[in-house]
């Protein structure tokens, strides 16, 4: 029962973050998940300290928050003349590193230690279960991750029109009135919402494997948004249990597997992709040689 | 302790040497990463040192920080190459290639890193200070090497300058002039990886890139010169390096990469500021005097006007 309710947890949160990723990808900001990944990790540690529990709301709360300000202090520094890549290294950047020194400071009121920041707990959700009305309703990551992925398919699906528009064309989105500041700010609080959620199971910078990865290899099989999405939600369930089985095998870390996994997947589109595979283009450029010729 | 103790250490004053040759050879070969708009290369590179950091220890067994170095270049090397192949070969682009690359590698490199902490090998204590950087776990061979690869890369970026200068600003005119393009580019990727792979043991492979970016853009601030702005960017980044270091050894157990980043976020607020001509205070004391200048001039036109 534990293996599956950890291969749930991973599924949950590989299939969350991969749906934003697909519109990360497609709108070229990948780095900007990467950049929120990395910061929201001061607001964690923060809404702990001052909370002094380990309860999900205000984490959720301080992490939202610092993800819409990592969002807002990229576009300020970019508006007053940094580029664009480096506006993002020095922002996320400087804020894990407050995360850190946060955490380190406060090792003894903190039960999680670095390396918890970097590639969560995963193995052990199955044992952080939550009661509901006096009945044992599941870990309590499942329903978290759970949550957030519903809440992220919800709002995708209600306002997948609006947010397409915005990622391929934001001047005629504009042009329509459709508030396009207002669908970027959302899509960035979900990415801080996804990441929180995901922080205690798969830790931060593999979130980002998780936004990039899956979304990247269905970028490669699905020339469509929607088919992409529905890829990306599959390549990131496949990856997550294998990576679990993988990692038992190995003995190594689980969320570390699932990433592992996930870039071997992106490994064999890349090579054998249907459409824009290495291997198939290559066949295709050689037969339409041969039929010159 | 406080400073004085810290500095008539001779330990920590070599660890201090270390850092600040550090933090200047990577201000100034980070100048050029972010005039080519490869700041994030940095970023992705010193992830990508982690598994390479891993086989070295799993081939040879040792702690040795020059095979680490060596397996840390070397997945460098392998990272730069995806990171074309990728781009080159598919539709996918610059930004997403190097996300992918880091969050792979640096997957691989967790994976491998928990599979050392797991199984039977003596000392492998010392490897996840890597994560973060640790100076106190630094020895004077370590600092030797700091300072020779630091020697080397100053020395290559005031030979080259003028190419890498073209290169920085038009790569198309370079190309016209016959520079060798296509290498050049591939040089400086390399004295990036050589920058990355020499910090990794003191800032630690998940903050290094800030090294790379952040006093790069604090010193454009002050300046529109190239020269200026490679000199500055070293000393902003020789000044981060010590104060971290210096943090971080008069309070225990802090890692040492975290207060390195902090401290060039320091003096990049300071720049943003207090900088001359493009400091935020600047463009508002001089829109706020234009203003005035408008509104006395207005004045007075209406006062000829009512005479």
């Amino acid at each position: 029962m534990n293996d599956f309710w950890i291969m749930l947890v991973g599924a949950l949160v590989a299939s969350s973050c991969s749906v934003l990723g697909c519109f990360l990808i497609v709108r070229k900001m990948t780095l900007i998940g990467d950049a929120i990944s990395h910061s929201v990790l001061p607001g964690i540690v923060l809404a702990f300290l001052i909370t002094g529990t380990r309860d999900s709301v205000p984490m959720l709360i301080g992490a939202a928050a610092l993800g819409l300000l990592t969002v807002f202090l990229i576009q300020l520094f970019q508006s007053s003349g940094v580029q664009s890549d480096a506006a993002i290294g020095i922002v996320f950047t400087s804020l894990f590193a407050t995360g850190i020194v946060l955490v380190s400071l406060y090792t003894q009121q903190i039960d999680f230690d670095l390396e918890h920041v970097l590639y969560g707990e995963i193995a052990y959700t199955p044992w952080n279960t939550m009661t509901i009305g006096g009945i044992e309703a599941g870990p309590k990551a499942v329903w978290i991750v759970g949550a957030c992925f519903i809440l992220n398919l919800f709002l995708l699906f209600l306002f997948f029109k609006q947010f397409k528009l915005v990622s391929f064309d934001p001047a005629l989105a504009a042009a329509m009135g459709i508030p396009v500041l207002l669908f970027h700010y959302l899509l960035m609080s979900l990415i801080s919402l996804t990441t929180v959620a995901s922080f205690d199971s798969v830790g931060s910078i593999l979130v980002v494997g998780m936004l990039i990865i899956p979304a990247a290899t269905a970028y490669l099989l699905s020339d469509r948004l929607s088919g992409m999405i529905v890829v990306s939600i599959v390549v990131g369930v496949l990856s997550s249990v294998t990576g679990y089985y993988s990692a038992t095998i190995m003995d190594a870390s689980i969320s570390g597997c699932m990433v592992g996994s996930a870039a071997i997947l992106f490994g064999l589109t890349f090579l054998f992709s249907p459409n824009h595979g290495l291997v198939s283009r290559f066949l295709k450029r050689r037969k339409s040689k041969v039929m010159q010729s | 302790m406080n400073i004085l103790d810290i500095i008539s250490d001779p330990n920590t004053r070599w660890i201090l040497l270390g850092t600040m040759f550090l933090g200047l050879s990577s201000g100034v070969i980070g100048s050029f990463a972010y005039l080519r708009k490869q700041s994030l290369l940095g970023d992705t590179l010193a992830h990508a040192a982690l598994p390479g950091i891993c086989v070295a220890f799993i081939l040879t067994g040792v702690k040795s920080t020059s095979f680490f170095l060596i397996g840390a270049a070397l997945a460098g090397l392998v990272a730069v190459f995806l990171i074309s192949v990728l781009t080159r070969y598919s539709k996918i682009k610059q930004d997403a290639a190097l996300g992918i690359v880091l969050s792979s590698f640096f997957g691989f490199g967790i994976v491998m890193l928990t599979q050392i902490q797991q199984s039977e090998y003596g000392n492998q204590s010392g490897l996840d200070t890597f994560l973060f950087g640790q100076t106190a776990s630094m020895v004077m061979s370590d600092v030797y090497m700091m300072m020779t690869v630091s020697f080397v890369l100053i020395f290559t970026c005031t030979l080259f300058f003028k190419e890498f200068k073209l290169l920085s600003f038009d790569p198309g005119f370079a190309k016209g002039m016959g520079l060798p393009v296509g290498i050049l580019d591939y040089f400086i990727m390399m004295l990036i990886v050589a920058a990355v792979v020499i910090g990794i043991q003191a800032v630690g492979v998940v903050l290094m890139a800030s090294l790379l970016i952040t006093p790069a853009v604090s010193a454009r601030y002050w300046t529109e010169r190239l020269h200026v702005m490679v000199i500055l960017s070293g000393i902003f980044g020789m000044l981060s390096g010590v104060s971290g270091t210096l943090i971080s050894t008069s309070v225990n157990d802090l890692p040492t990469g975290p207060l390195i980043v902090l401290s060039a976020t320091v003096w990049f607020f300071f720049s943003m500021l207090f900088a001359p001509k493009r400091g935020v205070l600047s463009s508002v004391w001089r829109r706020v005097s234009l203003k005035k200048n408008y509104s006395l001039e207005q004045d007075k036109r209406k006062g000829r006007h009512t005479s």
